[in-house]
């Protein structure tokens, strides 16, 4: 087997930047109040993942999962400790794609594709599945700016899930977005688990992670709490206790990852 | 659980933030295309006359400065509006790089806070969008020259070629900088506009340099140290001196000597500079996504 993501003694600090004009500042050290704030949003985090694995990473709001996926992205790099990948890497970060709100969807995907590295040939292959997929219809050519939230989503995900990538990260996908586009997004990312592609999932929702992963990350306050099986996973994070209504139930069941 | 097909991946194992800066760039020269046309197609979104637009502005902008500078304040030179036109085009190549390319960053942030793009990207295609509106300036130039006589001659297409390699490089540099400090500090976009409007009279434009030699006398070869202005003296040599009755009297009186060793000099510096901007670029860009 083949080590497909390396983290290690992976540490983040951000820097919370309460002044910023000289004005703001000279005040505030007048006053003896601190000019600036670090915190670390991920502390000494160690894993590693073999090609093929899939891994759900879980946590509460703020614990510092899209931080890590960014991390993993190469969007970011770390204040110490080291990441290293294999291979290509696609997938969506934060929720939503890194669309230009004035470009239409069909430029949009062209852009969004170069950025995720595809050629144009590749990209013109396979244009038609992704408007396919997104299901966009008409407003294909109308800017992505005037696109309803599910309709922005759908076209994020769509380009991204045809990326032929070796590691595909899911943060949140699937927070907005009806129930049909919920279901196809599983269908399709069961897909990638099965091609052998490492799968990164983000979700808040323990039934779609217990049917889409063969291993959980938690992470709390930015350290890794919990790595191992699913099933103690969830145990771990009190996501199964009872009391549970059937609404509740039916997110569990699809995610509703807010 | 699932049967999974088992993938081999020949890729190495390596830090996800691939790191080699305008090489990169070089390379994915595809996305580089379409970050241009995006600029492009931004430029001039929802107006009439779109691309139109870029041969209006040049046009008006030439016809203030000839009403002011050489109608009302008097003509300083033979030709005078061509004199002003060739200096013009260039610094505007120059302005509006350094200006563009400040902001490239910020504009871009929905893209860089999202997605792994080489940064460098944004403020190279800012200064591809700029050469790609030197174009209408150019023609009119060139029109206007051929109108009153003139042929081009393979020194000044060298010359004007140089000018505009220095030009293009040195902005490109002083834009990567900038567009990286911009995200930390706004003023740097406030300093680029400062500095901007430096330029326009910092340089053989309005004025002929022999007024410069004359006035300033042993002190101007110090002038030339600033590479816009060399830019425009080359610029002027490859438009302006041949439209001229005497261009070999003109170029000796209104050119400096060894103007194209000094040219070659500034090109020299320029690329250190771009090295340079490249290195500070690296620093600043590992805290850019976070600060957007
Ligand atoms: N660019 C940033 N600057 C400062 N703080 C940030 C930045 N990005 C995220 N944070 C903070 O870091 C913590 C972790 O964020 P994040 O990784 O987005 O959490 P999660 O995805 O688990 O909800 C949060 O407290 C968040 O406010
Ligand atoms: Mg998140």
């Amino acid at each position: 087997m083949t080590e497909s993501i390396v983290v290690e003694n992976v540490s983040k600090q951000f820097t919370l930047r309460y002044h910023r004009t000289i004005k703001q500042m000279s005040v505030a050290a007048a006053r003896g109040h601190k000019l600036s704030e670090t915190f670390l949003a991920l502390d000494d985090v160690s894993f590693r993942v073999e090609q093929g694995e899939s891994i759900g990473l879980m946590g509460l709001n703020g614990s510092g999962k899209s931080t890590l996926l960014k991390l993993i992205n190469g969007i970011m790099t770390p204040d110490s400790g080291k990441v290293l990948t294999r291979g290509r890497i696609a997938g969506l970060i934060a929720t939503g794609a890194g669309f230009h709100r004035q470009l239409t969807g069909r430029e949009n995907i062209f852009l969004n594709a170069a950025v995720l590295g595809m050629s144009e040939a590749e990209t013109r292959r396979k244009f038609d599945d992704i408007v396919e997929f997104a299901e966009v219809g008409k407003r294909l050519d109308s800017p992505v700016g005037q696109y309803s939230s599910g309709e922005f989503a759908r076209l994020g995900f769509a380009v991204a899930i045809h990326v032929d990538s070796d590691i595909f990260l899911a943060d949140e996908v699937l927070a907005v977005g009806d129930k049909p586009f919920k279901q196809k997004c599983m269908q399709r990312m069961q897909e990638v688990r099965k091609s052998g592609r490492t799968l990164f999932y983000v979700s808040h929702a323990a039934a779609s992670v217990q049917k889409m992963c063969d291993r959980v990350l938690v992470l709390e306050k930015g350290k890794l709490g919990f790595d191992g099986d699913v099933k103690a996973g969830i145990r771990y994070l009190h996501y199964d206790e009872p009391g549970e209504t059937a609404e509740e139930h039916a997110d569990a069941e699809l995610g509703a990852d807010v | 659980m699932a049967e999974t097909a088992n993938r081999v991946v020949e890729a190495p194992l390596v830090p996800p933030s691939g790191n080699s800066g305008l090489l990169e760039v070089f390379r994915r020269r595809y996305l580089l295309k379409l970050l241009v046309r995006r600029e492009l197609s931004a430029r001039y979104q929802g107006s009439f006359l779109g691309i139109f637009w870029s041969y209006i502005q040049p046009a008006v902008r030439l016809g203030m400065y000839y009403v002011v500078f050489a109608v009302i304040m008097g003509g300083r030179t033979e030709n005078h509006a061509i004199h002003i036109f060739a200096g013009l085009v260039i610094v505007h190549y120059f302005t509006e790089t350094f200006g563009a390319g400040t902001r490239s960053i910020m504009a871009n942030k929905g893209l860089i806070k999202k997605m792994a793009v080489p940064r460098e990207m944004f403020p190279v295609a800012s200064m591809l969008v700029s050469a790609y509106h030197v174009v209408p300036g150019m023609l009119l130039l060139t029109g206007f020259c051929v109108a009153l006589g003139w042929s081009p001659d393979l020194v000044g297409v060298g010359a004007a070629l140089l000018g505009f390699a220095i030009v293009a490089v040195l902005g490109t540099a002083l834009a990567l900088v900038f567009s990286a400090a911009n995200v930390y500090f706004r003023d740097f976009g406030n300093i680029v506009q400062t500095l901007t409007q430096i330029v326009t009279f910092s340089v053989p434009m309005i004025y002929p340099y022999s007024m410069v030699a004359d006035r300033f006398g042993a002190a101007a070869p110090y002038y030339l140290l600033n590479p816009v202005a060399e830019a425009v003296l080359l610029f002027q040599r490859g438009f302006w001196t041949g439209t001229t009755n005497d261009p070999a009297a003109t170029e000796k009186t209104d050119l400096p000597d060894h103007l194209f060793l000094i040219g070659f000099a500034h090109l020299g510096a320029a690329l250190v500079v771009l090295v340079l901007a490249q290195m500070l670029f690296w620093k600043l860009e590992k805290k850019i996504p976070e600060r957007l």
